[in-house]
């Protein structure tokens, strides 16, 4: 069954991978760079064969693709904030605006970032799976096996990210798949080959990782204070992403969980209060049939 | 929010991108999803008294509870298989069975008990092989209550807020709430002189629910609003008054009275429904407000930051 929480140096040993498994590949995204121009998008729909989810126009913001869902494996997020601080009260440490990726028009602040399934080592959607169409690959993702998914919806509300969803008209789960037909072939997935800032970086996670603290030092060195990375910590509640991000402000600004943690850390408790009411039930029973007579 | 309900927790200042909730909401059918959590409850409870009624000798109780059982495993069972997107595959739930899924553990008890308790209702309604229809009663008398509180584990170990974090007490309010609905149906069903048995875990199944669900709102604070407001809040309180008028009923003629014995198991078991039917909608409440997943979890992150400190 493998391990239910906590850092693990070998997602795929635990998954059941021999020894000379392939290295864990992943993605970080560094949202500093990103222009907003959803290159990723349309790639990851071209190549997967994504159908398509509504041409709406929000009118929220200039993201009218919302959210990230069955048909829909990145998304670009567009946050506005006004670049003063209004002294309105908020959760968390204060933050200096000044400090921020600010754009200088109008006195707003742009945030962009291109979100996409994490690929947890501790997968809620994996867990949960009664069918075992989720499944861990030799890469250390989390993939869905459509000829076997019968579309139950359990990954759905395991996920803590709202990432994967089940598609209306099909009643099967979908969600990205960190390209594994193309892993499988060697290449790098479409997002990050269409993204023109390399904003979207593909590569082992290990090297990613030391990749993303050495852009998080320079921008704290140039006074960036606001930067963070976000899923970087193997030691976090699902302990670690495999697709991670840094980040300009609070997680819950781009619509990101500020403390994820994955349903399964609790699952020992959950069994055991299961246990204890099914005995206080065969109580209940017993105790229903002694003493008196009617 | 309608008149009289005053949220618990004052509003609190959150973050969040336009608004928008984090978490998707549950794909879950309604009412499919409910009444399953229903039919499951009433059906295990069903087996443990159809197992006591053979034993001590109480036809009309066996009768009754032995046919809730089967009956209740069949209806949950369609409805189950009814609420997924691929209805037809339903069998690849027993495909691999794994104890991170509280959803093929719980395929796992409901596929033998509805095996064994079909067989054991069979074989009592017709008389064939006794023997063998009570060995499968029995089964399906041990199976019951695993049957009956499992389904807490399935919304429990979700990232719904108001499910995850009263995961320790939904398995609670799930069994007394199972029990209460099959005292329930027999008291409705069983003449009065076999149905003392019914009664008796009604009563307690009722005392069990209502504790364990006040305990969620007295403990699990700003997550458990969703149970106390709006329409999942109406139903948890119609669902414990009528919880509470039902038991009234049972102590003071639930022994003397057929006709108030009968409207008392009635009402124990619409109570019932409307219970599964509230927290399965607090569940969806609480996906859909951001509130709910960011504010604990940043209070979380600054226990963690203020422990840090502590110890440093
Ligand atoms: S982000 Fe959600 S869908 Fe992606 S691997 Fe993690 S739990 Fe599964
Ligand atoms: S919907 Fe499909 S992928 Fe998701 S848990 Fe159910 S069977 Fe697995």
């Amino acid at each position: 069954m493998g391990s239910l929480w906590g850092g693990l140096d070998d997602v795929q040993a635990d998954a059941g991978y021999d020894a000379d498994h392939p290295p864990r590949m992943g993605f970080f995204t560094d949202t500093s760079v990103c222009i907003g121009c959803k290159a990723c998008e349309v790639a990851c729909k071209e190549w997967n064969d994504v159908p398509d989810d509504g041409y709406l126009l929000t009118g929220m913001s200039y993201d009218n693709t919302q959210e990230l869902g069955a048909s829909t494996w990145r998304h670009v997020a567009f946050v506005e904030k006004p670049a003063v601080d209004l002294g309105m009260p908020t959760v968390g440490p204060p933050r200096d605006a000044d400090q921020s990726a600010a754009s200088g028009d109008a006195g707003i602040r742009w945030l962009m970032s291109s979100d996409v399934c994490k690929h947890c080592t501790h997968a809620g959607c994996l867990d949960v799976c009664p069918t075992g169409a989720l499944f861990r690959t030799e890469f250390g993702t989390v993939v869905v096996q459509p000829d076997v998914c019968n579309g139950c919806g359990y990954c759905v509300s395991a996920c803590p990210y709202g990432v994967i969803d089940l598609r209306k008209d099909d009643g099967r789960a979908f969600k990205c798949t960190l390209c594994y037909d193309r892993l499988k072939d060697g290449q790098t997935p479409a997002c990050a080959q269409a993204c023109p800032t390399e904003s979207i970086q593909f590569g082992e996670l290990d090297e990613l990782r030391e990749r993303a603290d050495r852009r998080l030092a320079e921008l704290h060195e140039r006074g960036v204070d606001v930067a963070r990375l976000y899923g970087r910590d193997p030691e976090d509640g699902v302990g670690g992403d495999g697709a991670f991000f840094l980040l300009l402000d609070e997680p819950e600004v781009y619509g990101l969980p500020p403390d994820p943690v994955v349903p399964t850390r609790t699952l020992g408790s959950v069994w055991k209060h299961v246990g204890y009411a099914a005995a206080a039930v065969a109580g209940l029973g017993v105790a229903a049939f002694s003493g008196r007579r009617r | 929010m309608a008149r009289g309900e005053a949220p618990m927790v004052p509003d609190v200042e959150f973050e969040s991108y336009y608004g928008r909730q984090i978490i998707k909401t549950p794909t879950w059918k309604t009412p499919d999803v409910p009444l399953y959590l229903f039919l499951g409850g009433l059906a295990g409870c069903s087996a443990v008294l159809a197992e006591g009624a053979a034993l001590s000798g109480r036809p009309e109780l066996e009768r009754v509870t032995r046919l809730a059982a089967a009956g209740g495993a069949a209806a949950g069972t369609v409805a189950l298989v009814h609420d997924l997107g691929r209805p037809e595959r339903f069998l690849n739930m027993l495909r691999v069975l794994k104890p991170t899924s509280p959803l093929s553990v719980g395929s796992f008890i409901l596929a033998p008990f509805s095996a064994l308790s079909g067989a054991a209702a069979a074989s009592h309604v017709t008389g064939l092989l006794p023997r063998l229809g009570r060995l499968a009663g029995v089964g399906a008398g041990v199976l019951g209550p695993p049957l009956a509180t499992y389904t807490a584990a399935l919304l429990g170990n979700t990232v719904v807020p108001a499910w995850h974090e009263a995961h320790r007490e939904l398995p609670f309010v799930f069994g007394g709430s199972g029990a209460q609905a099959a005292g329930g149906l027999a008291m409705m069903l069983v003449p009065l002189d076999q149905a003392g048995p019914a009664r008796r875990m009604a009563l307690a199944g009722a005392a069990v629910e209502i504790a364990a669900a006040e305990s969620i709102v007295l403990r699990r604070g700003l997550v458990a609003e969703p149970y106390q407001v709006g329409t999942p809040g109406r139903l948890m309180r119609i669902a414990r008054n009528g919880t509470a008028a039902a038991s009234a009923a049972t102590l003071l003629l639930g022994r003397r009275s057929r006709l108030a014995s009968a409207v008392a198991g009635a009402t124990y078991v619409a109570a019932s429904v409307t219970t599964r039917f509230g927290i399965f909608e607090a569940g969806l409440a609480s996906a859909r407000d951001p509130k709910y997943t960011v504010v604990p979890q940043r209070e979380r992150l600054a226990r963690q930051d203020g422990s840090a400190k502590m110890s440093r």
